[in-house]
């Protein structure tokens, strides 16, 4: 990130630090003992982790007849679920990546957070495909492996296949780019510790040293996975689109679908990267390292993709009456007006109006309304695909097979206690590695602290100029 | 550069090429210092045997006239390799290995071997950069490299020349040249 800032660019460090104040400030957390708030929201995590443990277990031992799956309501909350997680994970990619390509310097606030965000909303959501599978024992079934069956191999040309692969490399790529970042932040805490504490991080922080070689590689490698990473997150959602996109029933056999998941994934997943944020910056004392500018950028990009969903929305319906089929005709009918009608209208507030907030810098700019918002687009983002799943299934082509569709508690279980297991590694995450990425903001201090840019600027002696040149 | 030590049992590799390095080095508090002494031992042709930094630093790659890494050739192969296996492999199975009509399709259905493609394309890149990343670096999991001062990755910046075998009056020199242009710290370490 070697561009000139634009001197009417606002601070995105604030307080005045030095190098050393960010290195105390962000390493602070994993140095002391956790305070009243992290212990409670520890305990209440625990307790939904176990929730989780014990209605899967349920799932596995009973079968997949103990959720109120029927006939032609093939899915309920497991894919809604899954969807949902997946969707949250993106906005961790795109903020690493995307913002990588962009070279938006206030991605290095929230990068690291963001990054560890995804890896956690991928292991939830991963946990629904296996639970969904019914016999769960045979779960290596779908990956293609020589075997003495033939060897019968998995369908390569099913979506579901699609997103084995998809999510895999997804999972894989997110961890590697992420750890990648943290080997010279665990460094910096294994400088600062001693005894077991300094054996512990000098092996996760791989015996990084700093060289200036070892730098430009990293660089180098930050860049080409940022390039990697970004085709990547938007295949992913892509694909999991095609789970429904390719198969042939009115609401789900549309070509939009693959946009309009994207640009939901994202918004969701801002909203979640958010509601995250907006606490870990008040509990962590991070304030000056994810300011009001981090927060209103993201909430540009919010209102950016709500639009787009709202967007999609609006099309679907147009593109339904106009292509004069009844059966896509009465599927959209059939959402706004039929049984699930208080979902869809749900779904439609939390995602189309509410964001609309945001056109008003005083409501981008504040906390408050930020943090509720993000609560309204995550809830809005799981009854959309709560939406295109069980709605569209209920009400399919023949009406002697028309449903009704109603979660049991083993399914409730499952999906507030996946947001348990989501927390257990968040809250882990908080505690042993750095939540802000240190080198990174390092680098960005000189060209967008408040002591060099902004109101409080103080005038600069031509030596600070030098951080973008080559001589 | 290279002073690490790999317990490889199967390769029973052991690259210690420069055990016991004598480095005299210097500490600086800001990058603009640093950079500025880089210059000054251009001009003087000092050699530098590496410079540590807490973050990496625009314009210190130009200055060290350190080669452009070449990751991203490693990376293209590798993430070929991925296009291949998967394109290939898919082909094989569903033309020759075990031919299954889905859909009304054709048995060789390039579109639907699209997605999978682009993903191992990206998986292979990636986990394939990352491993040579980590493998030309010297660094990965149980590897411990000495480092000469801990506020190396907090904040301060770090000129190190190698003094084995050097005359007193060399080293005098160079201690010289790291006050002159504003070190905060002058230590030597044997590592």
């Amino acid at each position: 990130m070697s561009a000139v800032v634009s001197p009417i660019r606002e601070p995105l460090i604030t307080g005045s630090k030095t190098y050393h104040d960010i290195t105390e400030d962000i390493c602070r957390p994993t140095e002391t003992a956790p305070g009243l708030m992290w212990t409670i929201a520890m305990a209440v995590s625990v307790a939904g982790l176990a929730c989780f443990a014990f209605s899967v277990f349920w799932t596995v031992y009973f079968g997949i007849g103990t959720w109120n799956l029927n006939r032609t309501i093939g899915w309920g909350w497991d894919i809604t679920n899954f969807v949902w997680w997946i969707g949250i994970g993106h906005a961790g990619t795109l903020i690493s990546a995307i913002l990588l390509l962009f070279r938006q310097k206030w991605r290095t606030g929230v990068n690291r957070a963001a990054e560890a965000m995804t890896i956690f909303a991928v292991i939830c959501a991963g946990q629904f495909p296996l639970i969904h599978m019914g016999r769960i024992w045979l779960a290596f079934f779908i990956f293609p492996y020589p075997n003495t069956r033939g060897p019968l191999w998995v369908n390569f040309n099913s979506p579901l296949l699609w997103d084995v692969f998809a999510i895999s490399t997804y999972f894989t790529v997110s961890i590697l780019f992420w750890y990648t970042g943290l080997v010279p932040d665990f460094a910096t805490l294994r400088d600062r510790s001693t005894g077991m504490r300094r054996k512990i991080y000098n092996f996760l922080s791989f015996g990084w040293t700093g060289s200036a070689k070892h730098w430009q590689r990293f660089e180098s490698l930050s860049l080409i996975l940022a390039g990697l990473a970004t085709p990547l997150v938007l295949s992913v959602h892509t694909i999991v689109s095609f789970d429904f996109a390719t198969s042939v029933i009115p609401g789900w056999h549309t070509t939009i679908f693959p946009p309009y998941f994207v640009a939901g994934a994202i918004f969701s997943g801002f909203a979640m990267v958010l509601t995250l944020m907006l606490i870990a910056r008040k509990v962590l004392h991070l304030e000056d390292y994810i300011t009001i500018e981090h927060v209103e950028s993201m909430n540009k990009v919010i209102l950016l993709t709500g639009s787009i969903v709202g967007t999609a929305y609006l099309t679907e319906l147009f593109i339904s009456w106009y292509s004069g089929y009844i059966y896509e005709q009465f599927a959209f009918f059939n959402r706004a007006l039929g049984p699930y009608w208080w979902s869809y209208f749900g779904m439609m507030a939390c995602n189309v109006l509410s964001p609309q907030i945001f056109w008003f810098k005083k409501y981008r700019r504040s906390i408050f309304v930020t943090f509720f918002m993000s609560i309204f687009i995550n809830i809005g983002m799981w009854f959309e695909r709560f939406v295109i799943i069980a709605t569209t299934l209920a009400r399919d082509y023949i009406p002697s097979s028309w449903s009704y569709y109603v979660p049991t508690w083993v399914e409730i279980g499952i999906f507030v206690g996946s947001i348990g297991l989501f927390f257990v590694l968040f809250l882990l995450f908080t505690r042993v590695a750095p939540v802000v990425a240190i080198a990174e903001v390092k680098s960005i201090l000189k060209s967008s602290g408040d002591q060099y840019r902004g109101k409080n600027a103080m005038p600069h002696h031509s030596h600070h100029d030098d951080d973008h040149g080559h001589h | 550069m290279f002073h690490s030590k790999f317990n490889i049992q199967s390769f029973k590799i052991e690259i210690e090429m420069s055990q016991n390095k004598e480095i005299l080095f210097g500490l600086y508090d800001d990058e603009t210092y640093l950079m500025d002494a880089i210059r000054i031992a251009n001009k003087e042709h000092l050699e530098i045997d590496d410079v540590y930094t807490p973050f990496p630093v625009h314009g210190l790659d130009h200055l060290l006239n350190l080669e452009e890494s070449r990751l991203h050739i490693a990376g293209f192969v590798y993430g070929a390799m991925g296009t291949l296996t998967a394109f290939l492999f898919m082909s094989w199975v569903f033309t020759r290995d075990w031919p299954i009509i889905f859909g009304g399709k054709p048995y060789w259905s390039v579109p639907a071997f699209i997605p999978i493609t682009f993903e191992l394309t990206v998986l292979f890149c990636a986990i394939g950069m990352v491993v040579s990343y980590y493998t030309v670096n010297g660094l990965g999991p149980g590897v411990t490299i000495p480092t000469l001062h801990d506020r190396i990755t907090d904040d301060k910046f770090c000129i190190a020349f190698q003094t084995n075998g050097a005359s007193a009056s060399d080293i005098g020199n160079l201690k010289e040249f790291l006050s002159k242009t504003g070190a905060s710290l002058i230590d030597s370490k044997v590592i």
